[in-house]
C-alpha cells in the first residue's frame, strides 16, 4: 500500500506540468494590488485577487481555493501590517510554496514601503483588534501608491528580468499620470477641508489626513468590536450638534448602528469605495480615488461650486 | 481666470445696481478681497505641489534602498521575529449531567485517551499553553502542552511538538513530531476551534477523542485551481487506539486525501477520504463504568483499519462572514478489527466492525451569536470465539445503536472570547443523559490563524 502511495506521488510529480516560465503569477490580498500590478504589468502576469471588493479584508478564511492559488504564486502582494493576520500566516504555511514566503522576492508587503500611522504605544486587546505595526488601511492616501508601485516593479523585474525594461517603462508612465491625477484629486477635494466624519471603522484615517477630513468618531467603540447600545448613544449626545457631519462606512461594513445613527442624527451617510471595485463607479485605481471624492461631495452639499 | 472674470461682472453689477452704496472704498475692499482669495488659492496649489515633490522623492529613495535579491526585510505580519507567538487558550465549563458521568458507557465501543462526557459542576476543560513560531527560513515549529484535571489533578500532556518544513521544491511539505494527525476533518483542529463542547461520538468511539501521535508527515499540494492535496503519516502508535508495540517498527500509518474549491462567491467547500491502518497490540478501554475497578479489561491486538470521509459546506453572504454564516459538515468512520482478545490467560479470536457518523450545522444569523445542531449516530457489531470477553471488553453493544441530539447557542464578543451553552440529549447507552454545558474559551495573546 505504501509503496504503490509513493509512486503514485511520484508520478504525479514528475508527469503533471510545472508551472510554466512564461507568465508570472500573482497573488494579490487585496483588489487595490491586483489593480495596481495591473497597470504595472498588464497582460505580461497573471494576477488572483484573494479578497473581493465586497469582502472585509480582516475577516477571509483561508479557503482550499486560496491555499491552491498560493502553491503556484511567484509574487505576493499584500498590504500587511497586520491587516491579513487572520489568514495569510495559514496560507503560507499551507501552500507550499517558498517562492512566496518572507525573506524571498516574492513576498512583498506595501506596509514595509510606506510609513503607517496610528502605530499603538500600548498594545492591550481590550483596545479591540489593534494592529501592532500601526493602522494597515493605507490604501485610502493615494500618495501611499507611488512607493507600492516602485517596489512592486522593483520585484518583478527581479522576478522576470526579460521584461523588466517593460516595468520600468510602465512604472514611469505611471507615476506621471498619477501625480497629476494626486493633484487634481486634490484641488476636487479642497471644499472638504475641516468636513467633520463619523466613521463606522477606523478605515479612512489616511484619507482624512490626506483630505483635511475631521474624524469626530467612529461608530465601532474599538476596532473589531460591534457597537452596543449604550456607546451609541454616547457617540450621539457627543456629535448631535455638530453642523455639516458626514457619516462614512465601506461596502462591507453593513451595519443597522450606521442608519440608526443617521436617522438620529440626520447626518447623511456616504458609501465609499474602500477598494477597486467597491461601487460601479470606481472600475480601476483612478476612477476609485475620483469616486471616493465625488460621493463625499455630493453627501456634503460643499461639491456645487 | 473665469473667477476673477465672474467677479468683475459681479462688482460690476454691484455698482452699476446700487451707485448709492457702491463706493469707493467698497470697490477697494472687494478688489483687496479678490486679490487674498487668489493669493490663497496658488499658496495652497503651491503647498500641494510641494507635498506632491516630497511623496515623489520618498518614493524615488525607497527604490534606491529597496533591497535586491532575497530581503531581509521584517515580516510586518509576524514582527516579532526574536519571541516565538505565545498564546493561552483558557477553557472553563459548568457542567449539568442528568445521569453519572462516572458510569458512562459506549456500547460497542472501547473508551481510551480522553473519552467521557467530563465532570460534573464546575471545572476547567482543556487548557493549552501555545508556542510557535519559524526556526529559520527552511523550519517551523509548535509546541503545545494542554493541561487538564482530571479527579482533582493537575495532567499537563505535550499535545503537540512538531516541525514542518517551510516550503519544499514541488509543493511538497514535511513534519515530524508529535501532532493531531491530518485524517478527516476535525481530528487535525484543537478543541477550541470545535463548534461544540464536545468531540463527536465516532471521535470519542475509535480515537479516544482525537489521534494524537509521535511520528512523521508528508504532503503534497497539487499545482492546479482545484485544491488537491495528498499526505501520509507514519506513526509509532503507541498511544490509543493504535496502541502498537514499542519497538523499531512503525505501528500505524495513515492516507489522505483532500479536495476543496469554491461554488460562486460565496460559497465554498471541502471534501476528504481517509484511511488509517494500524498493527494493535494490546488496545484496551481505559474507560470508566466497566464494573470492578482493579479488573484489568481484555486488550484487542490485531489488524486494524480504519477509512473515512468527511464533507464541509461553507456558506456566507459574498463571502463577507461578519454578518451572517452558514457551515454544514459530515464525517463518516469506519473500523474493521481482526484479531484476538486477551485477558490474562484467557484469549479468544475476535472480529468487530464498527461506524458511526456525524452531521451538524453551524449558522451565524447576526454578528457574535450563533446557533448550532448536531447529531451523532453510531453502530457496531462483533464477532468472535469468547463473547464473555467481548462483552467484558465493552464491545458488545447489547443491541443498542447509541446516538446523541446536541444543541448549542454561543456568543463571541470577539475572536478572541467564546460563551457557549449546549444540550445533549445523549443516547450513548439504553439510559438517556440530559446534558447541559456552560463553557467558556479565551484565547490570550498572540493568535494564530484557524485553519478552514
Amino acid at each position: 500500500m505504501l509503496r504503490y502511495l509513493s509512486h503514485t506521488i511520484f508520478y504525479l510529480i514528475v508527469l503533471l506540468p510545472l508551472p510554466s516560465a512564461a507568465a508570472l503569477r500573482v497573488f494579490a490580498c487585496e483588489p487595490e494590488w491586483a489593480a495596481l500590478v495591473g497597470e504595472l504589468a498588464g497582460d505580461k502576469v497573471k494576477v488572483d485577487t484573494a479578497t473581493r471588493p465586497s469582502q472585509d479584508p480582516h475577516y477571509v478564511q483561508a479557503r482550499p481555493s486560496l491555499i491552491s492559488k498560493v502553491r503556484r504564486a511567484d509574487l505576493l502582494v499584500c498590504t500587511g501590517a497586520g491587516l491579513e493576520a487572520g489568514w495569510l500566516p495559514l496560507l503560507l504555511r499551507k501552500g507550499n510554496n517558498k517562492r512566496i514566503l518572507a525573506g524571498h522576492p516574492g513576498h512583498l508587503m506595501i506596509a514595509d514601503t510606506v510609513q503607517l500611522k496610528e502605530k499603538p504605544v500600548e498594545l492591550d486587546r481590550s483596545e479591540g483588534d489593534v494592529h501592532a505595526a500601526g493602522n494597515p488601511h493605507l490604501q485610502t492616501d493615494p500618495r501611499n501608491m507611488l512607493p507600492a508601485a516602485a517596489a512592486i516593479v522593483d520585484r518583478l523585474a527581479q522576478l522576470d528580468p526579460d521584461n523588466a525594461t517593460a516595468y520600468r517603462e510602465n512604472l514611469a508612465m505611471f507615476s506621471d499620470r498619477w501625480q497629476e491625477a494626486v493633484l487634481e484629486w486634490q484641488l476636487m477635494a479642497i471644499p472638504l477641508q475641516g468636513m467633520p466624519v463619523v466613521v463606522y471603522h477606523r478605515s479612512w484615517v489616511y484619507l482624512q489626513y490626506w483630505l483635511g477630513l475631521k474624524e469626530v468618531a467612529s461608530l465601532e467603540p474599538k476596532p473589531g468590536i460591534p457597537p452596543g447600545s449604550r456607546y451609541l448613544a454616547d457617540v450621539l449626545s457627543r456629535t448631535q450638534e455638530l453642523p455639516g457631519l458626514v457619516i462614512i462606512h465601506s461596502q462591507y461594513q453593513e451595519s443597522k448602528a450606521i442608519e440608526w445613527f443617521s436617522g438620529k442624527t440626520g447626518a447623511p451617510v456616504v458609501l465609499l469605495p474602500s477598494t477597486v471595485g467597491g461601487t460601479p463607479e470606481a472600475k480601476d485605481l483612478f476612477s476609485w480615488y475620483e469616486n471616493i471624492i465625488s460621493r463625499l461631495l455630493k453627501a456634503s452639499g460643499r461639491g456645487d461650486d | 481666470m473665469k473667477h476673477f472674470f465672474l467677479s468683475v461682472v459681479a462688482i460690476t453689477l454691484v455698482y452699476v445696481t446700487n451707485p448709492a452704496w457702491a463706493d469707493d472704498q467698497e470697490i477697494e475692499q472687494l478688489r483687496q478681497q479678490l486679490e487674498q482669495l487668489k493669493l490663497d488659492y496658488k499658496s495652497k496649489i503651491d503647498e500641494l505641489e510641494k507635498r506632491l515633490q516630497a511623496t515623489e522623492q520618498a518614493s524615488q529613495q525607497k527604490v534606491s534602498v529597496a533591497p535586491a535579491g532575497a530581503t531581509t526585510s521584517v515580516d510586518s505580519a509576524t514582527k516579532n521575529t526574536f519571541n516565538p507567538d505565545i498564546s493561552v487558550i483558557l477553557d472553563g465549563r459548568y457542567s449539568y449531567f442528568s445521569q453519572d458521568p462516572e458510569a458512562y458507557e459506549l456500547p460497542g465501543f472501547m473508551l481510551g485517551g480522553e473519552a467521557g462526557p467530563g465532570e460534573r459542576g464546575f471545572g476547567l476543560g482543556h487548557s493549552e499553553l501555545v508556542m510557535s513560531a519559524n526556526a529559520d527560513d527552511k523550519f517551523y515549529g509548535r509546541f503545545t502542552l494542554a493541561f487538564g484535571v482530571h479527579d482533582g489533578e493537575t495532567e499537563v500532556e505535550i499535545e503537540e511538538a512538531f516541525f514542518e518544513t517551510l516550503g519544499l521544491d514541488y509543493g511538497l511539505s514535511f513534519r515530524g513530531g508529535r501532532f493531531f494527525s491530518d485524517i478527516g476533518y476535525l481530528n487535525s483542529q484543537h478543541g477550541h476551534q470545535w463548534d461544540f463542547t464536545d468531540a463527536p461520538l465516532i471521535y470519542r468511539g475509535l480515537f479516544g477523542n482525537q489521534l494524537i501521535d509521535d511520528g512523521i508527515q508528508l504532503s503534497w499540494l497539487a499545482p492546479m485551481d482545484l485544491y488537491l492535496s495528498f499526505g501520509s503519516e507514519l506513526f509509532r502508535g503507541s498511544r490509543f487506539p493504535l496502541s502498537a508495540e514499542a519497538g523499531n517498527d512503525i505501528g500505524a500509518y495513515t492516507l489522505f486525501a483532500k479536495a476543496g474549491g469554491d461554488i460562486g462567491g460565496s460559497s465554498s467547500w471541502l471534501a476528504g477520504v481517509s484511511y488509517l491502518d494500524a498493527d494493535t497490540v494490546g488496545r484496551a478501554s481505559s474507560g470508566h463504568g466497566h464494573e470492578e475497578d482493579d479488573h484489568v479489561p481484555p486488550e484487542f491486538s490485531g489488524d486494524s483499519k480504519t477509512w473515512g470521509v468527511d464533507f464541509v459546506w461553507k456558506w456566507a453572504p459574498n463571502g463577507n462572514r461578519r454578518q451572517r454564516n452558514l457551515q454544514l459538515q459530515y464525517e463518516y468512520y469506519h473500523r474493521d478489527d481482526d484479531g484476538i482478545l486477551a485477558e490474562g490467560a484467557e484469549s479468544g479470536s475476535y472480529q468487530g466492525q464498527q461506524s458511526g457518523w456525524y452531521a451538524q450545522a453551524v449558522y451565524q444569523f447576526v454578528p457574535r451569536w450563533r446557533l448550532g445542531l448536531r447529531y451523532d449516530a453510531l453502530n457496531s457489531s462483533a464477532s468472535g470465539s469468547d463473547a464473555e470477553l467481548i462483552e467484558e471488553a465493552g464491545l458488545d453493544n447489547e443491541g443498542h445503536k447509541p446516538q446523541r441530539f446536541s444543541l448549542m447557542t454561543d456568543w463571541s464578543n470577539s475572536e478572541f472570547s467564546r460563551f457557549r451553552l449546549q444540550y445533549n440529549r445523549d443516547e450513548s447507552s439504553p439510559v438517556i443523559d440530559d446534558q447541559w454545558i456552560l463553557q467558556y474559551i479565551l484565547g490570550l495573546g498572540a493568535h494564530g490563524a484557524h485553519s478552514y
